[in-house]
């Protein structure tokens, strides 16, 4: 019997279970869960919970429960509210819902769920920052429109950053499009790394246009140093 | 001196000895090793012995350090990653700050799941192979990337295909596949050589009160590895940051809600900052105001010093109990230390107001933003291109 209301009743059972099979089959399932005392030491210390319908120890019930219907469900409807803090590693059982969330997220990405399509909106910049430049943060991205609740100092950055960046003392420092300078052996080590792991393939499933885009950046660069693509 | 927690001292329990709950993941680290599977990176000669959350000693180097750089430190709030270099080069230990090093990827990793354990541990290990060509020991500035590399390291050990797979791929790029000795947070380090750090202090911090953050993926991931001290809180938190405040000569302002998160949600604070400011200004930073009126909060992370700092503008708005400095450990030393709070420690890049702070601290911070100024006009005049280290000691 599932624990869950009647939602994603167009999706058959089987191919929900599949999914869930493949969560459990990842090598870190089987650390994350131990059973549950129910005590809610998870959620008095989830973040998330306070400002989200949302339960680590709903998590952690649905996965000892094996509740595949629960678990697609929290697969679409939950894991994005989740802050990844880890507090609710607490548990007195060393459960670790937030490691359950990971897989089941990551899970979510690899079969290019449409609720992780939707979750990862907006987000593609910063997944093309990170996976082209090797540093996920750049000054430049410290921008007035993108950071209206961070005020105005945003914009004397932004107004300022070039000058501000070479009164930075460390070398390496002097940059504004990625954090620090990374030099061109290591992001090629970097692109192979990528290509190696399915993380391409990753990324094609939830946003084909930043798909395309990287391939076109990595092929260019690793052509160019004489890497066959 | 040592900070306790007000508990009864009758039920205070002694380890004895009582073995660890958890296996000595380092053990492991040695006999795969011995196994021919990889090359332990050992922590060098020179340095100091700690003690982690159930009594074990972790070795904490004290020089020719590899810094690992933060992505969110060096982009948004560099003055973080400038006050840990000064306070090596302040006690004349030799360090290096390599271009040949990326990111670990894992604030990414924890907000989007793009990216999988291969790749992960990939980026992990070739970061550490890179440190051991160098010859330099690697020092990991942000908290995410410690804890992300400590579970690395967990995932590696007990996953012999996984070790496998990503040992192929160093050998596709030709670096050698190397594990640390121990993985090292730069807060370990300022705790370790918080004596030699407070011998050069030139500032009395003695009124200054200070709220501690301590950060979650610091001593909520792989917590055994994390420094517990009896003398501070009895051993029943974190010590790092708390132990720098306290040989510091400043004060330690408790508040109830120490162990939450800072709101930071990896992705929440991208594409969600409704979530991130709502916890950071509730949970965080009102209830110290209530409970501790600290004259400053800090932490030893990336996120958090963004995420309490940054969230506070948006409270003043709603007229909430806001408006406290938010700085790392490593900055608070420098200015304790004597640092220039803009050539060295950059709190132009931090949001709340700090001048009061500073004030109280016997710091000018008039006279001393004209000399940043007169810096930056001389750059912008051509006259020359970069503030140097002998700039900011100047």
């Amino acid at each position: 019997m599932t624990l869950a209301p009647n939602t994603y009743t167009d999706i058959p059972y089987e191919e929900k279970a599949k999914l869930i099979e493949e969560v459990m089959a990842d090598h870190r399932y089987g650390e994350h869960l131990y059973g549950c005392y129910e005590c809610g030491i998870c959620v008095a210390a989830c973040p998330s919970a306070r400002f989200y319908d949302f339960s680590p120890r709903k998590i952690a019930q649905a996965a000892a429960r094996q509740d595949v219907e629960l678990m697609y469900e929290q697969m679409n409807d939950d894991v994005w509210n989740c802050s990844q803090c880890f507090s609710c590693t607490r548990c007195p059982r060393g459960n670790n819902p937030g490691g359950i969330i990971t897989v089941l997220r990551e899970v979510a990405v690899r079969n290019g769920l449409a609720s992780a399509r939707d979750a990862l909106e907006g987000y593609g910049r910063v997944v093309y920052k990170i996976m082209s430049t090797g540093t996920q943060v750049s000054p430049d991205m410290l921008q007035p429109n993108a950071f209206p609740d961070w005020g105005p100092h945003v914009k004397a950055i932004s107004d300022n950053v070039e000058t501000w960046r070479k009164a930075l003392p460390p070398e390496t420092l002097h940059t504004t499009s990625t954090a620090w300078n990374v030099d061109e052996k290591t992001i090629i080590e970097l692109y192979l790394i990528w290509q190696a792991t399915g993380v391409m393939d990753m990324i094609g499933e939830v946003d084909e246009g930043l798909h395309m885009i990287l391939e076109d950046v990595m092929e260019d660069v690793l052509d160019e140093a004489g890497y066959e693509t | 001196m040592s900070l306790e927690l007000p508990v009864l001292k009758e039920r205070r329990a002694e380890r004895k000895n009582a073995p660890p709950p958890t296996e000595d993941v380092r053990e492991k680290v040695f006999e795969i090793e011995a196994q021919g599977d990889w090359i332990v990176h050992r922590v060098p000669d020179d340095h100091v012995e700690v003690f982690t959350k159930y009594g074990r000693v972790k070795k904490i180097p004290r020089q020719n350090l590899w810094h690992h750089k933060s992505c969110g430190q060096c982009g948004h709030i560099p003055g973080y990653s400038t006050a840990i270099f000064w306070l090596m080069r302040k006690l004349g230990l030799a360090y290096e700050d390599p271009t040949d090093q990326t990111s670990c990827t894992a604030w990414n990793y924890y907000a989007s799941a793009t990216s999988n354990a291969a790749a992960q541990a990939g980026v992990a290990m070739r970061n550490f192979g890179a440190a051991y060509e160098a010859g330099n020991y690697p020092l990991i500035h942000c908290g995410t990337s410690y804890g992300h590399y400590k579970e690395v390291r967990e995932e590696l050990i007990h996953d012999p295909e996984l070790r496998k797979q990503v040992k192929g791929i160093m050998e596709k790029l030709g670096k050698p596949f190397v594990m640390p000795e121990e993985i090292v947070h730069y807060s370990e380090w300022v705790y370790a050589m918080r004596r030699e750090l407070a011998n050069l202090k030139v500032l009395d911090f003695s009124d200054i009160t200070a709220t501690v953050h301590p950060a979650c993926h610091y001593h909520k991931l792989v917590v055994e590895d994390a420094i517990y001290d009896r003398d501070i809180y009895d051993g029943q938190r974190t010590a790092v940051v708390t132990a720098v405040v306290e040989a510091l000569g400043a004060n330690i302002g408790e508040y109830s809600t120490w162990y939450d998160c800072c709101g930071f949600g990896f992705r929440h604070i991208l594409v969600e900052r409704d979530f991130t400011r709502s916890f950071a200004i509730e949970r965080k930073i009102e209830v110290m105001k209530k409970e501790a009126n600290p004259d400053v909060v800090l932490t030893h992370d990336t996120g958090c010093v963004t995420t309490l700092d940054q969230s506070q503008f948006a409270g003043r708005a709603h007229d909430r109990d806001v408006g406290i400095p938010v700085l790392s450990d490593a900055q608070f030393a420098a200015l304790a230390m004597g640092a220039h709070p803009y050539k060295v420690c950059q709190l132009h890049w931090h949001n709340t107001d700090n001048k009061p702070l500073l004030e109280k601290m016997g710091i000018d911070h008039e006279s001393k933003w004209a000399e940043f100024e007169e810096e930056l006009r001389m750059i912008e005049a051509g006259e020359k291109e970069f503030l140097t280290w002998e700039d900011a000691d100047g």
